[in-house]
């Protein structure tokens, strides 16, 4: 029990997720439990509008879950300081950073924050971390260029680089593969996979991206209407789980490639 | 390297500014003079010590001040037009000393001499500015897009000078002159007591911005990426607020409302630097700010000239063509 407990870094216990306002309560979805192992990539799929971006906002502590609780490295989610919780988990967000005057390098580095003292002065220690992190994304090339010179591409790599700074057992991105091509698609989620082995990370990241996700992930986190499923994703093409993802008048799930069908 | 040329230009300009004025005096008086030694005519260190010193001085702390407000505000709202000016600080500093003066006929008695005092007017002003400041903090907290919040701010200059104007419609003659004088803004106003006031005040405000450097950098990913770097958000907006009030609101207490350094000196900065790290940036406001602050005074005095020009209109006339050139040479204002 405990030795499989260690290598589980997320994990949810009946959580429920949804909004509260004064005189209701939404319910997104419920009973949901899941686990993370440690070194894993994680896609989380489903339909629009069906709770993914809830999910991350409760699994980060942007909000509260509506019951049920979240525990990240077998401590719960809401007794987690700030600053403990930003050496555990880090983010990438979809939104946009704030200034874009800063270069590749001083962005990297912001991801020592937590780390640093009263003024951020950067050690030895940090500079190895931030270069490490530099290297495992390749971008060393690009450090000293200012973020408004880069491609969204390279932007999102330089996110995600900041994101292995902070040095934290788990990685949340929402939606890291929006804005950008086919290729540049395939290549991120092709890095989080190879960052997931070489850093031994866990890394979930909520995608629309369901054909590669299958290929790359180890696990995969499906949110349907029925409920919340979780597993590895030949296991899931097996129970079927892909076809009851969308409304069956317009595309299919096709087993044998892996991937949706428009219907002719 | 560029922090020893502006530390030397600092030093020079400073020279300067005491050298120039209405009455000439030789360089060599005026080195005697700061130095302590006698010079060759009693009302030269006079002259020296008991206005042009100050006026240096307080052209320092004012230039530095609002620069760094301003920077501390255009990193807050993350947008390269926020400053003191515009988000309506001023005019609450503003609002805070014509309740004052040209409402002080309304308390009377005791209670309205010690608020025409220049601690009452330093208290009014800084109040003024920290509601206002937290006002449009509240209007951000429920309003996410930073155009409508410079808007707001705008609105709320505009609430402050309807008032004003009521105020005045209602107060005296010899009122109105004292507060249309302050709003001319001036560098020559302060004895040594009021410096020491000012310097004390400046230097809290100084060093809460001195201790936000670290949040500041953080604010510029977003506030969303700086909580999930461990940031304590509220804490950090508060003390760069307060910090923003305390330079902003007690320099346009002794010196009135000074246009311009607040928005163009952290722009003109970064360009300079080519940086956004504030541990270079804070610095660097600080020595700008200086220099074109001792740069207006010198333009303002007129040198061989008995006038004197309101220092508000010569930084208004220096720095909005500063901001129109960053923006034409560079098409944004890089952030």
């Amino acid at each position: 029990m405990t030795d499989t407990n260690k290598h589980i870094i997320l994990k949810t216990k009946d959580l429920s997720i949804g909004y509260t306002s004064k005189k209701s309560k939404t319910v997104l979805a419920s009973s949901i439990n899941i686990e993370l192992k440690k070194g894993t990539l994680v896609g989380l799929i489903g339909a629009n509008g069906i709770g993914k971006s809830t999910l991350l906002r409760t699994l980060t502590n942007v909000q509260n879950p509506l019951s049920g609780e979240v525990y990240i490295n077998n401590t719960n989610l809401l007794k987690y300081a700030a600053i403990d919780l930003a050496k555990v988990l880090s983010l990438v967000l979809t939104e946009p950073v704030a200034s874009k005057n800063m270069s590749v390098l001083e962005l990297v580095a912001l991801g020592r924050q937590p780390y640093t003292n009263w003024i951020g002065s950067l050690s030895k220690r940090d500079l190895e971390i931030i270069n490490k992190a530099l290297n495992q994304t390749n971008i060393t090339e690009l450090k000293h260029k200012k973020c408004f010179e880069l491609s969204d591409g390279q932007l999102q790599k330089v996110m995600i680089t900041r994101a292995l700074a902070q040095d934290t057992d788990l990685i949340i991105l929402d939606e890291p593969t929006t804005h950008l091509d086919m290729y540049h698609k395939a290549y991120i989620l092709k890095l989080l996979q190879r960052l997931a082995i070489e850093t031994n990370k866990t890394i979930l990241f909520s995608s629309h991206e369901i054909d590669l996700a299958i290929q790359l992930c180890d696990q995969l986190v499906v949110m349907t209407k029925t409920g919340v499923v979780s597993d590895a994703p030949c296991n899931l093409i097996k129970k079927g789980t892909f076809e009851t993802l969308f409304p069956k008048d317009l595309i299919a799930f096709d087993e044998k490639t892996g991937s949706f069908r428009v219907k002719k | 390297m560029p922090f020893i040329i502006l530390i030397v230009l600092l030093i020079v300009c400073f020279f300067v500014n005491i050298s120039l004025g209405s009455v000439s005096i030789p360089l060599k008086a005026i080195v005697n003079s700061l130095i302590g030694n006698a010079t060759d005519q009693e009302t030269w260190q006079l002259i020296i010590q008991n206005y042009r010193l100050p006026k240096a001085l307080t052209a320092i702390i004012v230039g530095s001040g609002l620069g760094i407000s301003g920077l501390l505000m255009q990193t807050l709202f993350r947008n390269p037009l926020a400053g003191p000016f515009v988000l309506g600080i001023s005019s609450g500093a503003s609002l805070g000393v014509a309740l004052v003066i040209l409402g002080s006929n309304i308390f009377g008695g005791v209670l309205a001499a010690l608020m025409i005092s220049k601690w009452g007017i330093v208290l009014a002003a800084s109040l003024g500015s920290f509601l206002v400041l937290i006002a449009v903090l509240l209007v951000s907290l429920k309003v996410q897009d930073t155009m409508a919040i410079l808007i707001i701010g705008l609105m709320f200059a505009s609430i402050t000078a309807a008032i004003v104007s009521v105020l005045s419609f209602f107060g005296s003659a010899e009122q109105l002159q004292q507060y249309i004088f302050w709003g001319f803004g001036s560098l020559g106003n302060l004895t040594w007591d009021d410096l020491i006031i000012l310097l004390s005040i400046y230097s809290i405000g100084l060093i809460l911005g001195i201790a936000s450097i670290k949040s500041l950098n953080t604010f510029l990913l977003g506030e969303n990426y700086a909580k999930s770097l461990g940031l304590n958000l509220k804490q950090s907006r508060f003390l760069i607020i307060i910090a923003t009030s305390l330079l902003a609101g007690t320099i346009t207490a002794f010196t009135g409302p000074i246009a311009f350094i607040g928005l163009a000196i952290p722009h003109l900065t970064r360009q300079v630097f080519n940086t956004s790290n504030h541990k270079i940036l804070l610095p660097a406001v600080f020595l700008f700010g200086a220099i074109v602050m001792l740069i207006c005074d010198i333009i303002a005095q007129l040198p061989h000239s008995d006038y004197t020009l309101p220092i508000n209109a010569i930084t208004s006339l220096v720095g909005a063509p500063v901001v129109i050139w960053l923006l034409v040479r560079k098409r944004k204002m890089i952030f």
